[in-house]
């Protein structure tokens, strides 16, 4: 594999064997020593185009726990907030001898932009793209399920019968695309659940169902309610009238939490909105993973790393 | 054309011997790990294990797992990806003795990643090297303490180690190489 | 009178006209003096047209040439020239220039670069309102008024989404003749537009252009220019549900005219999934069903025109990620072929129905004066020769503007432009340009002849 841009056009096989390697990163990170020496000499540059504390220093102790160099270029105060375009940027990177790069971006499809530019050849990872993908997220998600759903048995295992509800700005989250696309591709059935006017108008070839009535797709008994973050700008846009009904209709609330089988797993890819898509007591509890989710992170990105950096460089087009 | 250089009862046989020596130098089977370096060494240190187990009734039975190297290869970017396998060491490894077990030795570059690969589990008291297979041209200064069969190859030459749980059946066979 | 000295005598032999007639086309003064079989050649230029198609000057009603203030992008000459290398020979040069096309100045200096340039007749469009902000009503008495004498008046980039002002502007044009070319997009249900809206914009995560913003504008401004009894232009409809809006302003009796670019007619928005800022337009490529709904539309007469809506850019404002690039493609050396291959290959058109489409209608729309539409004696002398059956994988060297953002690159397209004539003076000759001080010399020649 030489860049991993999306989820859409990841196979079973490929993802599973990613989720595989993962199992062996989760391993590393469970003994004293952490590192390994795999990318010795390698450089990973973090180039993030957006704030994203939390998904640069996922990448970067990936990264380090693999032995690379890792640089971080953040756009905010530098060059790039001041016109430098993305291809100068790039070919800066190139100079420097990057091995591989990191790219959060607010515009969706740049890093299949870059992937494609010939202006720097070095393995591209998605970490985030406009309202496009953010692959390692997703890949992260399988992962937490599959170890859930399996407990110390989860190598080869895919998600087969699986039923997962994602709900809350289907319109403009990457993760629920790039979850759609990588659930559904390891054998899970998904339902969205969203709001009408945050869900894409032609939905139709998703292999997703989509509903709007969160209650009813709770009672279906999910295996999985995956809660996505909402964005204060989406309110002040009339996607819906306020806060409070949001998280009356479209909120894991106290009581929603309640109805569901205490074997079902509530997933969020942080950061929460606390008391409006999730309440307390659904977040802290023993169904919740957010904190899981961001332990598997590393070992998930680790593994990406691993298959995009370590083998043979396949030749450029 | 291949050539048979070892029968299923030749391995057996062989795999005996190594576990007899490895109780006779370690003076029986306390403090022993035994690490399989996948894939085929894993087996083989399963069945030194349980050869042990049959010598030694009375005592605890031997801690045995897998290392696997690939994170720690000198190689990874002159070849594809490889997929690594899992790793599962037994405990601790602080102050035991551990025998690392593959079937064939040959640069050497393997077992100097295993050793790697180990210093990041701990601080073993000794580290030991069972080999099904010696066939020469060591390209590190590494040494087998336990081979099953010394087999003078040609770096032309390839070394089959078929072993039943794997592969469904079982010899050691030389390939290649031109005229013999 | 000044009589011709023989490098202004141009005979094209053995052309096959539109409606299939053989003929040889003797051209002088600018004009064509004798048409039939076996003319005599003496003292002529002789261009030997056996197997190609000789058509009325193309026409285009939407050009972007940059000049004034974006000459980086593109020139009137560069443009020109982009033009003539696509048979066009005359183009109306779009208003968003830099000062806008809003007063009878800037028209006038865009005419008069058109007229030193001399590969075509340029003929400028008048911004509808001041600086293209959609607030107050620019000049347009003015501009009609001038030398350059403006006839079609458009924001073209922009919408002209105020009601009241659309209404203002088609009524105060019917006092000379003039039309509204609008850009329908409204802009509210179209903030941050990236591509059509539809299965695929959800899947890139691109924000979508819905067909909605852009029928939406169409159906209220043929219902403005029913009420006033004005003439209204559409400029590049791009879906199915407005070749519906104006089917029906059209059997209903409103004068309205519309048009559809080249790429409308080929591409769809599947490109776009690529993340290449090539395909990047405005209004954006569209599915399959709305390629084929233009494609009917053009045929049975609903859409009136084919027109380019060239839009040279720089090299960076598309090397770059999707939503930083700028909207816009070339099209004037391609349109031809891009017709050819989309509506008369497939038998919807065919070359008469082209000529009305790229000469003739265009012509009559723009107010075009002295374009004719039939190459007969005593016609203006513009002329494009077409090879129909050469085929060519579309290049860069195809280019002969500043911008080199062509959807075509690499496709292979049919069809060839062997010669332009301007006013009866070749611009493009064995499928080359003219030197430019050739055409204008040949241009000052023919001016101080008329003179």
């Amino acid at each position: 594999m030489r860049h991993l841009l999306s989820t859409k056009d990841l196979s079973r096989e490929a993802a599973i064997e990613i989720l595989d390697i993962a199992e062996d990163m989760a391993d590393v990170q469970q003994r004293e020593v952490k590192k390994l020496p795999t990318l010795r000499g390698k450089t990973v540059v973090n180039l993030f185009f957006e704030d994203s504390t939390r998904t640069r220093i996922s990448f970067e102790a990936a990264a380090k726990r693999l032995s690379a160099d890792v640089i971080n270029f953040s756009a905010k105060g530098s060059s790039v907030s001041k016109g430098e375009s993305l291809k100068d940027t790039a070919q800066t990177l190139a100079a420097i001898g990057a091995d591989g790069v990191v790219i959060r971006h607010g515009a969706s499809g740049a890093p299949a932009v870059l992937a494609a530019s010939g202006w720097i050849d070095a393995g591209i990872i998605n970490a985030g793209d406009g309202t496009h993908e953010h692959p390692t997220q997703a890949l992260l998600d399988a992962f937490t399920i599959r170890r859930r759903l399996h407990p110390g048995a989860s190598r080869g295992r895919d998600l087969d019968g699986v039923t997962v509800t994602i709900v809350g700005d289907i319109l403009h989250s990457r993760v629920a695309r790039s979850n759609v696309w990588l659930l559904s591709t390891l054998g899970a059935s998904v339902h969205l659940v969203a709001p009408p006017t945050l869900v894409p108008v032609h939905t139709t070839a998703w292999p997703a169902t989509i509903g709007y009535d969160l209650d009813a797709a709770i009672d279906a008994a999910p295996d999985v309610v995956m809660m996505l973050r909402i964005q204060a700008e989406r309110m002040n846009a009339a996607f819906f009238p306020s806060s409070r009904e949001y998280s009356r209709t479209w909120g894991l609330d106290d009581d929603r939490f309640r109805r569901l089988a205490p074997s079902s797993i509530v997933m969020h890819p942080g950061p929460m909105n606390r008391g409006l898509e999730i309440s307390s007591a659904a977040a802290d509890s023993a169904q919740s993973t957010v904190l899981e989710q961001v332990a598997n992170g590393v070992s998930v990105r680790m593994a990406a790393l691993y298959v995009l950096l370590s083998g043979e460089r396949e030749v450029a087009r | 054309m291949a050539r048979t250089v070892l029968q299923q009862a030749d391995i057996a046989r062989a795999l005996t011997r190594i576990s007899h020596e490895i109780l006779e130098s370690n003076r029986g089977p306390d403090n022993l790990v035994i690490l399989g370096i996948p894939t085929r060494g894993v087996i083989l240190a399963r069945r030194i294990a349980e050869t042990i187990a049959r010598i030694e009734p009375d005592a605890a039975p031997v801690a045995v797992g897998t290392l696997d190297v690939t994170m720690y290869r000198d190689d990874l970017s002159r070849t594809r990806t490889r997929t690594p396998a899992p790793t599962h060491v037994p405990g601790s490894i602080d102050g035991k003795t551990v025998v690392l077990v593959d079937d064939v030795l040959y640069s050497g570059r393997t077992i100097r990643s295993a050793l790697d690969a180990l210093n990041d589990h701990g601080r073993p008291s000794a580290v030991r090297l069972a080999v099904l297979v010696d066939r020469g041209h060591r390209e590190l200064p590494i040494r087998a303490d336990y081979v099953g069969k010394n087999l003078p190859t040609s770096a032309a030459e390839r070394i089959n180690v078929h072993l039943e749980e794997i592969d469904g059946d079982e010899f050691v066979s030389i390939e290649g190489g031109g005229a013999e | 009178m000044t009589s011709s000295t023989p490098s202004e005598r141009t005979l094209i032999t053995g052309a096959t006209l539109a409606d299939g007639r053989r003929t040889d086309l003797l051209l002088e003064n600018g004009r064509i003096t004798e048409t039939g079989s076996g003319l005599s050649s003496a003292g002529a230029a002789v261009v030997d047209a056996d197997g190609l198609l000789a058509l009325p000057g193309l026409v285009d009603l939407h050009t972007h040439l940059r000049e004034p203030g974006y000459e980086q992008s593109e020139t009137v000459l560069t443009g020109s020239r982009a033009a003539a290398a696509g048979g066009f020979t005359s183009i109306f040069a779009m208003a968003n220039t830099s000062p806008v096309a809003d007063t009878a100045g800037v028209v006038e200096q865009v005419l008069s670069l058109g007229e030193q340039a001399a590969y075509a007749t340029v003929r400028p469009i008048g911004a509808v309102t001041v600086g293209l902000a959609g607030e107050k009503l620019a000049e347009l008495g003015a501009m009609a008024a001038s030398r350059a004498q403006v006839r079609v008046f458009s924001d073209d980039g922009f919408c002209v989404s105020d009601p009241l002002l659309m209404r203002r502007a088609l009524e105060y044009v019917k006092g000379f003749d003039g039309v509204i070319a609008q850009h329908a997009q409204e802009p509210r249900l179209t903030v941050g537009a990236q591509m059509n809206e539809g299965a695929l914009s959800g899947e890139l995560g691109l924000t979508g252009w819905p067909a909605v913003a852009e029928e939406s504008i169409i159906a209220r401004d043929v219902l403005l220019a029913e009420h006033v009894g004005s003439r209204l232009h559409i400029c590049h409809v791009s879906t199915a549900g407005s070749v519906d809006v104006i089917r029906w302003a059209k059997a209903r009796g409103i004068n309205v005219t519309a048009e559809v670019t080249p790429h409308h007619l080929l591409l769809t928005e599947e490109l776009v999934a690529s993340y290449d800022a090539r395909y990047k337009v405005n209004p954006p490529l569209r599915r399959r069903e709305d390629v084929e709904a233009l494609r009917a539309a053009l045929a049975d007469g609903t859409i009136d025109i084919v027109a380019t809506d060239h839009a040279p850019h720089p090299v960076e404002a598309k090397d770059c990620e999707w939503d930083a690039a700028a909207n816009g493609m070339v099209g004037l050396e391609s349109a031809l072929s891009v017709v050819h291959a989309s509506v008369v290959a497939n038998g919807l058109l065919d070359w008469n129905d082209v000529a009305r489409v790229l000469s003739g209608a265009p012509a009559q729309i723009g107010r075009l004066a002295g374009h004719s539409s039939v190459l007969e004696v005593g016609a203006i002398a513009d002329i494009v020769l077409y090879d129909p059956n050469a085929s060519r994988e579309f290049s860069t060297q195809n280019l002969a503007g500043k911008g080199v953002n062509s959807p075509y690159l690499a496709m292979t397209l049919p069809g060839r432009v062997e010669a332009t004539f301007r006013h009866g003076y070749a611009t493009v000759l064995g499928g080359e340009l003219v030197a430019a001080e050739q055409v204008a010399r040949a241009a000052s020649v023919l001016s101080g002849a008329s003179a």
